[in-house]
């Protein structure tokens, strides 16, 4: 781990301010992620800025009958939040589904969507990795990859992004609400949060420098069933080798949202109208275009049977 | 004492004490914090600093320079410790590569330098400034390919089974091209990490020439003799201590780079210091169970009886290493007139392959006792039925020479009563339960009973106090509370008042833990040494003879009269010590341990995952010391074998020489949720042949075929056969019912 300095930040906008004017600044929250990689190494921040004070932890009620999730929220919280467990249960099901219960009382809302890929070549800072250090190639590309990217993938990186909670957000079409170093605030949907690696793989999201998230907001509640079903070697404490969060209405139309896949949380919202006709005319659609390796070849049809046994599921 | 007879009727027999299901002795002072740890000894040198080992980070190749400078420079910094700066160093008897690489790296993130600085932090970010120029030589990383040309080696691995390059008896090939019904399977089973939860961790302090190292060891003797061959100094110059151990399982038998590096650190910074492994250097840095590619064939006659048992193995390691003995448990466990054994050593340039749990055995049986399982498929046959017809009361490669005890038929029967066996459908893929495809599998359990010279030193205080000190190690399994119950026993006083000192080199040399010998080899020790006091107090307490003395609450009587233990040291405590050598028995009868083990598991029709959901092991292990801590061995012997069966494999990258997935991130054992309901039976047994204590090892029995008896179990779910293990659900996916 490299020094660092800390500051405790004051109110969201000093915060963004500070980071945006701070060469090599980042926020840290549970630190849950963040501070594995500063001890590898593989982060290595000047200057860290705490944004424990500011609050940011209610979940409220918004005027458009959604909620308003405060960036500091903890995984335990929002997945036992009575709200989010009755209206998005898909949600509190993808937040139980993900880490353990000591991880999931650190980890934030904010910190989670900002997780880092689990690729085991970021992880060892011996290996070449474009996503670590750009340029320096991927190693992952030719190596082990069962775990790793079938689908948005580029020659640069093959990374996915890891978590759970993300994956239901983007079915539910949750908004990412932020703060800018000029103080500027926008709202980013989800869809467009995370990126593909592309050939800039070291670059996650579309956060700009020094961009602080304040919260994320869900739409109207969507009725119909809420699943999540995260298949892995392990039962539990382990990242997917495919998840599919899924909303199914009662008349079989619904949302479908892959993790374990891609870059990102991965949706085509055009293939969904096909849902009530079953997985085999969905997961084609879904997971066209896909570009697997040798080693994670099976995440294809893994995809569309963990949906086969969703819809059952749905049907029963 | 030496054992060269079989035990006669002793004090143990009486099992007041052993025998008893009892609470571990060093429970409360785990589950308080109070245990000390080698890397939490704080207390006993003054003023530590910190240590943090730099891994190659290249698999094979030359050191051409190293560039100090800017970790010289780093706050904190006292010293670096590199091969150059070392001195003379010499290599451990029991390690395969050097503990610190230079010039040449033998293996991925092998010890480069020792940054010593006043914090860990301080350490550990200089490590990273430590810049190693290295001229990256082509290795050899992949067994398949490197087996082609490998040739026959024999084996005996450090805590297992030994088997010599080819064993022929009778004409295998013939009987094998003759039988009626046939197998012919290749298993493979990847290379798994110990994932213990303690890393290694040493603190070393030099007291002039003299070392003393706490650290984490399961063979102190080895221990001390590995530091000195490293050290290039006097065997009696060093001091290992290690009472408290956080796991093992193999991987701490040996003396590893954080003691060495300790050492030199502490020799090099002028004061103790103290050294772990971090998480991510123990699968490159360490050792690990071998992987291996096994041929299995098999022959029998449509009555089921095997004519024809082949099993040969390939695995790797580096230059100088040894096979891991997968074919040995074929040589004993069941009968047929024609047998062929035989196992291939491949060099690799992958980190040191070694002992991990039942090595051999462990692999061995994940293979043989799955092709088991498919032989009894072709034969039409109940599984346990085939198993019980081709069982052997005799070696069946040496006729004249029996097994001391052997109860595989006790275990599987009872087993197959107590599982309800008799509710598995034998045709595969016939039972559903929901979504769930759910199948019962079994395999027999088998690990050869070893005994070692073990010793240990009593004494009786005044007011009735035993002290037992031994350099025996706990390493989770309950050592300390069965070498309590024992003295307790011998002695005839209350588990309370006996205090167990262990892992320190400066008590009699012992068996230690491994190769499951510990519990009943240093029990034995124990009883050795007790004698020699019981026989010490009668001669206080003016007893003439000690044939018939009986021990018991705290009074020692014989011939009609009494006296009180602790009259025995009113004038001052007793102090002896002996140890317990064995003699030949163990080559007159085959001695060895059985089970069986049973397990129902759901495989998700569309899905592929797999829940086990229950599982079931009978033993019959001779004398069980306490059942309570041997059950606890065997349920998670059983856990590690479900995560032999389902998910362990270190990922090799067979470009770049190393094990990927170096953490526990993506290195996956068992966490809870994948465990179900554990049961155990211990078959009343007691073995006169193996010790006074009448007792064998279960440690390492418990997961010897469970991995088998967990895929067999997948497969009748299933009815798609992975023969390549872990069975994962990517190699059968595709095999499982179309989804609608």
């Amino acid at each position: 781990m490299r020094p660092f300095t800390y500051e405790r930040a004051t109110s969201p906008e000093a915060a963004a301010a500070a980071a945006g004017r701070t060469q090599g600044a980042k926020f840290i929250a549970g630190g849950t992620n963040l501070l594995d990689l500063m001890k590898l190494e593989i982060e290595t921040p000047t200057h860290l800025i705490d944004i424990r004070p500011l609050g940011l932890d209610k979940i409220e009620d918004t005027d458009e009958g959604g909620l308003r999730i405060g960036a500091f929220v903890t995984n335990t919280d929002l997945a036992a939040d009575r709200r989010v467990r009755r209206d998005y249960a898909v949600l509190s099901r993808a937040i139980m589904a993900g880490a353990s219960g000591q991880l999931r009382n650190k980890a934030t809302t904010a910190g989670n969507l900002l997780q880092r890929t689990r690729c085991p070549y970021f992880y060892d800072t011996n290996q070449a990795c474009n996503k670590r250090k750009p340029g320096s190639g991927c190693a992952a590309i030719g190596g082990y990859s069962r775990q790793l990217g079938v689908i948005g993938v580029s020659d640069a990186c093959i990374a996915t992004y890891p978590g759970d909670m993300a994956i239901a957000m983007r079915v539910l079409d949750a908004t990412v609400e932020t703060v800018k170093a000029d103080g500027e605030a926008r709202a980013i949907p989800i869809a467009d949060f995370h990126r593909l690696p592309g050939d800039a793989p070291h670059i996650d999201n579309v956060l700009e420098p020094g961009e602080l998230i304040t919260a994320v907001t869900l739409p109207r509640p969507l009725g119909g069933k809420h699943f999540y079903h995260k298949v892995r070697d392990r039962r539990s404490y382990a990242y997917a080798l495919v998840s599919i969060a899924a909303v199914v209405q009662r008349d079989g139309s619904g949302r479908v949202g892959v993790g374990g896949v891609a870059h990102k949380p991965w949706r085509v919202e055009a293939a969904e109208a096909a849902l009530p006709e079953g997985a085999a005319a969905v997961a084609p659609q879904i997971m066209a275009g896909a570009r697997p390796t040798e080693d994670n070849r099976f995440k294809v049809p893994l995809v569309e049977r963990t949906l086969a046994a969703v819809l059952a599921e749905a049907r029963s | 004492m030496k054992f060269d007879t079989p035990a006669g009727a002793n004090p143990i027999d009486k099992m007041t004490v052993i025998g008893r299901p009892t609470d571990r002795i060093d429970g409360p002072a785990k589950v308080t914090g109070t245990a000390p740890y080698a890397y939490e000894r704080h207390d006993v040198a003054p003023n530590q600093a910190y240590g943090f080992v730099v891994g190659a980070g290249v698999a094979r190749g030359t050191i051409r320079s190293i560039d100090l400078a800017d970790a010289e420079a780093a706050p904190g910094v006292i010293a670096i410790v590199t091969a150059e700066n070392a001195g003379r160093l010499g290599k451990g008897r029991m390690n395969t590569a050097k503990l610190i690489a230079g010039p040449d790296v033998q293996h991925y993130h092998q010890a480069v330098a020792l940054v010593v600085a006043e914090t860990f932090e301080q350490a550990r970010a200089a490590a990273n400034l430590v810049r190693v120029d290295y001229q990256r030589v082509p290795g050899r990383f992949d067994l398949d390919a490197e087996l082609e040309r490998a040739p026959l080696v024999g084996g005996d691995s450090n805590e297992g089974s030994a088997a010599p390059p080819v064993d022929e008896v009778g004409d295998f090939e013939g009987a094998f091209a003759a039988a009626d019904v046939t197998l012919d399977e290749r298993y493979t089973t990847p290379d798994q990490s110990h994932a213990m939860m303690e890393p290694h961790a040493s603190i070393a302090a030099w007291d002039g020439d003299q070392l003393t190292l706490w650290t984490s060891n399961q063979m102190i003797n080895w221990g001390v003799g590995d530091v000195a061959r490293t050290l290039q100094i006097p065997k009696d110059k060093v001091r290992l201590i290690s009472p408290f151990i956080g796991g093992g399982f193999g991987g701490k038998l040996f003396v590893r780079a954080d003691a060495v590096l300790a050492a030199l650190g502490a020799k090099a910074a002028g004061r103790p210091v103290k050294v772990a492994l971090t998480r991510p250097m123990m699968a490159n840095n360490t050792t690990h169970r071998p992987a291996t590619v096994q041929r299995i064939r098999l022959g029998a006659g449509r009555d089921g009886r095997l004519t024809a048992i082949g099993h040969e193995s390939g695995s790797g390691d580096l230059e100088g290493g040894q096979p891991e003995t997968a074919v040995a448990q074929t040589k004993l466990l069941y009968a047929g007139a024609n047998r062929l054994t035989s196992m291939r050593l491949a060099v690799l340039d992958l980190p040191e392959g070694n002992a991990m749990r039942a090595p051999g055995e462990a692999p061995g049986l994940m293979a043989l006792e799955m092709a088991m399982d498919e032989m009894a498929e072709r034969l039409e046959m109940d599984p346990v039925e085939f198993r019980v017809i081709n069982d052997t009361q005799v070696d069946p490669e040496k006729p004249e020479r029996p097994f001391s005890q052997r109860n595989l038929i006790g275990c599987l029967r009872t087993g197959a009563e107590r599982f309800g066996w008799d509710r598995r459908n034998a045709k595969p893929a016939q039972v559903r339960d929901g979504d769930w495809l759910v199948g019962m599998g079994v395999a027999s359990a088998f690990r050869n009973n070893m005994t070692m010279t073990s010793g240990a030193r009593v004494t009786l205080e005044p007011g009735g106090r035993v002290i037992v000190e031994t350099d025996m190690t706990d390493i989770g399994t309950g050592s300390y509370t069965i070498i309590g119950q024992t003295a307790a026993e011998m002695m005839g006083v209350p588990l309370e008042q006996v205090e167990v000192r262990l892992g320190d080199s400066s008590f009699p040399v012992s068996a230690g833990s491994g190769g499951q010998w510990g519990a009943n080899s240093s029990t034995a020790g124990v009883y050795a040494a007790c004698v020699k006091l019981r026989e010490a107090v009668a001669q206080r307490l003016g007893f003439n003879s000690t044939d018939d003395l009986d021990f018991t609450g705290g009074q020692v009587s014989a011939g009609g009269r009494s006296g009180q233990l602790t009259d025995a040291a009113r004038d001052g405590a007793i102090t002896v010590e002996d140890k317990i050598e064995f003699g030949d028995l163990g080559e007159k009868a085959q001695q060895s341990t059985f089970g069986a083990h049973f397990v129902e598991a759901a495989v998700h029709r569309m899905t592929g995952e797999i829940r086990i959901r229950r599982m079931l092991a009978v033993c019959a292990a001779g004398r069980i010391l306490n059942p309570k801590s041997a059950r606890s061995q065997v349920i998670g012997a059983m856990t590690m074998g479900a995560g032999a069966a389902l998910m362990e494999e270190l990922a090799v990258d067979k470009r770049f020489g190393f094990f990927v997935n170096h953490d526990l991130a993506t290195y996956e054992v068992p966490v809870h949720a994948d465990i179900p309901h554990q049961e155990v039976i211990f078959l009343d047994e007691a073995d006169p042949q193996s010790s006074p204590m009448k007792a064998k090892g279960v440690g390492e029995l418990g997961i010897c075929g469970i991995g088998a008896a967990v895929a067999n179990a997948v497969y009748n779910a299933t009815g798609t056969r992975v023969r390549d293990y872990p069975v994962t659900l990517d190699k059968y996916l595709e095999r499982l019912p179309a989804v609608a």
